[in-house]
């Protein structure tokens, strides 16, 4: 296994950047009845480093993701973030879902102030709407908007509470093909400003390529391939290294 | 043009029903129908008017508005919380909800006799049968509705660091609440059968007794009236229940209505 070999070296954080926490996962096992998911997993994931988990359907990348939000357990092993170790959601986690999960019968604005309370939750609800492009939606109910603005608003929902780790388990799977390149390019602008760690989960070799600095193949419960992607940002897709890159992934995940 | 063709579909509905009355006017009027079997719809026009001037009406409307209300409150009241209670606990849903079914298959009406035998003839005999009536639409249709609320939703609002409380009200309650207005609906109509039941059989007020008692002075328009009076408040029942669906529930396009 190749050691962790990229930092976000070209961020320029910005001035109220929360920074990422650490992951650090060893001996991680979670079953399922007779089938072990996860077969004694060690991963590590620095902080700020945005990573994507590949491989194949049943993998565990999912199963995973849900154990790094806090939403399920392990059976065994220890997994901590940040130094700490985890137990139940964690208000510096943050996780982006497939479907978008907005609250039908609460407005836009009040889906992104969820779980907030205080007063100015209005005006920061406002600005993060700003910042994934739907200021001028916040009236709406969610039932009026596209897929891809549903799942822009949850994005705004999870980094109002300024996460230090996001979790993004195939939120551009259901997208069509133009807007799932905008909240890529969206995700990735958030994520080089602010700084969080990223666990992106994705069935799709050429996003993980895309968009993080390390590609993990998730296989047999455990990781069968850790690659480096060095290169600079933002990457074209036509790029011969990129091309490599992701050449390399899909067939080491088709097992050729 | 368009102004016409929009006051032309707004009327459309009404069409059958004027039609309906104006042949029921003609036939009473050239005595096709005898005014024991069916008054025309002028002498019922007459009759409301009289008891209306006099006042009684307006006493009579009173009362068993009072009981409706009174009765839907106390059984809606207790179905929507032990719904609420069977449907967020395992435990009192273990103890009660059998009990709960055993009750709801008992016809409530089946209880009359036992009714009077407790409190007479009796205003709480009334308010306690609307009560019995609107009890278990309300409570099923709040248990399913909060057993039905989508687990994907619960989940985001627990990954958001929602527990309890605020869990029930931001994320269970609203999923809950398109059923419990079905419920709601439903237990509408309960509530004026009841009423109408319980106040035809035993009553000293009310739009049934105003019915029973013109039946001996075989005064068919006021028995007539009365009936119309039940399908009015039954729609204006309804027509609430519609209001709070859309007020309510405008977040959901279904409900939403034109």
């Amino acid at each position: 296994m190749s050691a962790v070999l990229s930092f976000p070296k070209a961020l320029a954080p910005a001035a109220r950047a929360p920074g990422g926490v650490p992951l650090e996962l060893r001996g991680v096992v979670r079953r399922f009845g007779e089938r072990r998911v996860l077969a004694s997993l060690d991963l590590d994931i620095a902080p700020g480093e945005f990573v994507a988990l590949v491989g194949r359907s049943g993998c565990g990348k999912s199963t995973l993701l849900r154990l790094l939000a806090g939403l399920d357990r392990p059976d065994g092993g220890r997994l901590q973030v940040g130094g700490a170790a985890l137990d139940g959601p964690h208000a510096d986690i943050r996780i982006l879902f497939q479907e978008a999960r907005l609250l039908p019968w609460k407005r836009v604005i009040d889906n992104v102030g969820l779980g907030l309370a205080g007063r100015g939750w209005r005006q920061r609800a406002a600005h993060w709407l700003d910042q994934v492009g739907l200021g001028d939606r916040a009236g709406e109910w969610p039932a009026v908007l596209s897929g891809g603005q549903r799942q822009r608003v949850a994005l705004a929902r999870a980094l109002i509470h300024e996460p230090q780790l996001l979790l993004l388990d195939e939120p551009f799977g259901a997208l069509d093909a133009l807007t799932r390149i905008e909240m890529q390019r969206l995700v990735e602008r958030l994520w080089r400003a602010r700084g969080f760690t990223t666990v992106l989960v994705t069935h799709d070799v050429g996003e993980a390529v895309a968009l993080a600095d390390r590609v993990i193949l998730l296989e047999d419960g455990g990781v069968g391939l850790d690659r480096a992607i060095a290169l600079p940002r933002p990457r074209g897709r036509g790029q011969a290294a990129f091309a490599r890159a992701e050449g390399e992934v899909l067939a080491r995940v088709m097992g050729e | 043009m368009s102004m016409l063709r929009k006051s032309g579909s707004l009327l459309l509905p009404w069409l059958l029903p004027l039609a309906l009355l104006a042949i029921w006017q003609l036939a009473a009027g050239l005595g096709w129908l005898s005014s024991r079997i069916l008054p025309a719809p002028l002498a019922v026009a007459q009759a409301g008017y009289a008891l209306a001037a006099s006042g009684e009406l307006l006493a009579h409307l009173q009362i068993s508005f009072h009981r409706a209300l009174l009765g839907f409150v106390i059984g809606g009241g207790l179905g929507l919380l032990l719904g609420l209670l069977t449907g967020s606990l395992h435990g009192a849903e273990r103890l009660l909800d059998s009990t709960l079914q055993m009750l709801r298959n008992v016809p409530h009406l089946a209880l009359i006799p036992l009714v009077i035998l407790w409190f007479g003839i009796d205003e709480s005999a009334k308010v306690f049968l609307v009560a019995l009536g609107v009890l278990f639409p309300i409570y099923l249709n709040t248990f399913h509705g909060i057993r039905s609320v989508d687990p994907a939703l619960i989940e985001m609002g627990r990954s958001y660091g929602l527990r309890g409380l605020g869990l029930f009200r931001h994320v269970i309650l609203p999923g809950a609440l398109p059923s419990i207005l079905i419920g709601v609906r439903f237990a509408l109509g309960f509530m004026w059968l009841t009423l109408i039941v319980a106040e035809t059989i035993s009553a000293s007020s009310g739009i049934g007794y105003l019915a029973m008692n013109a039946r001996e002075f075989l005064q068919t328009d006021v028995v007539v009236l009365a009936i119309l009076l039940y399908a009015v408040l039954g729609k204006a029942a309804d027509l609430a229940a519609k209001g709070l669906e859309r007020w309510w529930l405008r977040w959901n396009p279904l409900y939403r209505g034109a």
